[in-house]
């Protein structure tokens, strides 16, 4: 998932779509994130080209909205709702994932285990 | 070097190698006389009636020639020609020449200026002030001349090296043409036609002591700037134990390269031990011993080379197949030895550090004690040697160092350290580690005559890769040269504002 610049990058992404849940005064998603152009992406554990300072999915609690919906844990967020995550900074993304007004996250992900199905199966998907 | 050419011969030869190993420098004298009675008593084609028993009655004569000398031999006949006389008169020579030469430079001024005098005196110009200063000029210079020459050429000399040394052989014709040419100047354009003109003699005079203290400064850059800048790492290898030290020199001939190597030799090299080295030796004996060769194909063979070659490889072959256990023989027997060595090395510490206890300083404030009770160190040293004698033996005797120390020395360092306040630790690290050959008597420094074997000319200078060997009696020197590499150094400027650091952030919000 490395990016060459000045190339488009290209990737299979899936679509989530997270209900938020409310839990007292807060709206929450059920996972955690990670990178972001401003960190260190060389202590990321999940991405495979330590260069890649996207965002990525760190954790995710058993039983929250985020897994019920098929969010995994190392997955790279690509958009959020339309907005891009591939170049953000760590606070960017947050903002963009804990906007109040919304109560529906549509997220496009992507994972290796993705291309390789991809590639197993035959033609490709085309890319959303 | 000895095996090649015996082998050619005959191949039951080997076994005599192994066999008759104290005694190394005779073997080559026992071996030619008997290959000279195997050519006098039987014809070449002597290998038709081949001998089984041959090799066992030929050691029997090594024992009863009446050529055999032994090693102590060897080395009093080498320290007799030593002390002879008869090399002295090259030194003298050279001592002649330089003394001659340094008279004729010393006197060629002060003639310059007095035979006017002497020869018109009449018809000479005053001399004027500007004049009477160049004679303390010339006076000066000629003092400093003389100091100069005295302090860069009449050293004592530190060895006789084979070849004369060429700088100075330049030098001195250098020199000689100088002032020859100074003369016939002089004689011709000033004797002949008795110039007036003092004060231009003695200019000339002048010129004349200034271009030899220019000679001079050329001398000190030849001889002694040139070497000191290092050009060349040589590494210095014992071949006998396989010590090896690595010296940085300058660019210098071989045959001064190999003094300055044997002069740190002496101070840096442990000091050869013959009693280390059987060991080794009879190991190697043991590899071949038992081993004979039968040649089963009978005489008809025509190839006797290829036949030498093929016993000598069966035999390596045969003795590479023998299963033997020498490799766990020197194991056990190195770690017993060290145990041994630890063993008696602490004893001896301890017996020292009581020994020294008996005895302490007498301080000035104390009242005085009986004359009999005062002792000097001499006296005191014998005092306690006693008391440390017997373990200071056994440990020698176990390193195999006891022919290095004399009683008599022992008493002498001892009595050293104890004048000195050494601790016992100080007394004992002459004894527990060898030293440099310097720090024995002067009756270890076996053989202070030193051979130099070199394929170049020994005059020429060392170059990358040239080799050659200092023999000594008892061993050689292996000394092999590199240069060293020309260093391409570049600079970079690191501002120090510029070192600057920020943190690693790895943030984990959830969302």
């Amino acid at each position: 998932m490395s990016f060459v610049p000045g190339q488009p990058v290209t990737a299979v992404v899936q679509r989530i779509e997270i209900q938020k849940l409310c839990q007292g005064e807060n709206l929450i998603l059920g996972f955690s994130i990670g990178g972001g152009i401003d960190q260190d992406p060389g202590q990321n554990p999940f991405s495979e080209d330590k260069s890649d300072k996207g965002i990525y999915v760190t954790r995710i609690t058993p039983g929250g909205p985020a897994e019920v919906a098929g969010l995994r844990i190392g997955d790279k967020i690509m958009q959020v709702n339309g907005w891009d995550m591939t170049m953000v900074t760590h606070d960017q993304a947050r903002k963009k994932l804990t906007k109040k007004r919304e109560d529906v996250v549509r997220l496009l992900i992507t994972r290796k285990s993705l291309e390789e199905a991809v590639k197993h199966s035959k033609g490709s998907h085309p890319r959303q | 070097m000895l095996s090649p050419t015996v082998m050619e011969e005959e191949d039951e030869v080997l076994q005599v190698l192994e066999v008759g190993e104290a005694v190394e420098e005779v073997k080559e004298v026992i071996i030619s006389t008997i290959e000279e009675e195997i050519r006098r008593s039987s014809p070449l084609n002597s290998k038709t009636s081949q001998d089984d028993n041959w090799g066992e009655t030929t050691t029997a004569i090594t024992g009863t020639s009446e050529h055999s000398l032994s090693q102590e031999d060897i080395v009093r006949i080498t320290k007799d020609l030593e002390d002879s006389v008869g090399l002295d008169c090259r030194h003298y020579v050279t001592r002649s020449i330089a003394v001659i030469l340094g008279l004729l430079v010393f006197f060629t001024p002060l003639a310059f200026l007095v035979l006017p005098h002497i020869l018109w005196p009449e018809k000479l110009q005053s001399c004027g002030t500007a004049c009477e200063g160049l004679f303390i000029s010339v006076a000066f210079k000629l003092l400093i001349l003389l100091l100069a020459v005295w302090a860069l050429f009449f050293r004592p000399a530190r060895a006789g090296l084979p070849r004369a040394f060429v700088f100075r052989i330049l030098l001195a014709v250098l020199v000689l043409l100088f002032v020859i040419s100074y003369w016939l100047f002089y004689s011709v354009r000033i004797l002949d036609s008795q110039d007036e003109n003092y004060q231009g003699i003695v200019q000339y005079a002048v010129s004349l002591v200034d271009a030899l203290l220019f000679i001079h400064y050329l001398a000190v850059v030849l001889l002694e700037l040139r070497q000191l800048q290092p050009c060349y790492s040589v590494c210095v290898t014992r071949a006998t134990d396989g010590e090896t030290r690595h010296y940085n020199l300058g660019q210098l001939s071989i045959q001064r390269a190999a003094l300055a190597v044997i002069e740190h030799y002496y101070c840096d090299f442990p000091i050869h031990n013959p009693a280390l080295l059987s060991a080794s030796k009879s190991r190697a004996a043991k590899h071949l011993a038992g081993l004979k060769v039968y040649n089963v194909d009978g005489p008809g063979n025509n190839a006797s080379a290829g036949i030498a070659q093929s016993q000598s490889r069966a035999m390596i072959a045969a003795a590479a197949r023998r299963r033997d256990t020498s490799h766990n023989e020197l194991y056990y027997e190195e770690a017993e030895h060290e145990r041994r060595v630890r063993k008696r090395r602490a004893r001896l510490v301890v017996a020292v550090e009581e020994a020294f206890t008996h005895i302490k300083r007498m301080q000035e404030e104390e009242p005085k004690k009986a004359p009999g009770d005062v002792m000097d160190p001499r006296e005191a040293a014998q005092a306690i040697f006693p008391s440390m004698a017997r373990a200071l033996q056994k440990y020698l005797r176990t390193t195999k160092q006891q022919h290095c120390h004399s009683m008599e020395s022992i008493q002498q360092h001892l009595a050293f350290c104890i004048t000195n306040n050494l601790t016992p630790k100080a007394f004992l690290e002459s004894y527990l580690t060898p030293g440099p050959t310097l720090q024995y008597g002067k009756d270890h420094w076996l053989g202070r005559r030193w051979t130099l074997i070199s394929e170049a000319s020994v005059t020429s200078g060392l170059k990358d890769g040239s080799i050659f060997l200092l023999k000594c009696v008892d061993f050689s020197l292996v000394v092999t040269t590199r240069k060293i590499p020309y260093v391409q150094m570049s600079e970079e400027y690191i501002d120090p504002k510029s070192h600057k650091f920020v943190l690693r952030l790895q943030s984990e919000t959830s969302v």
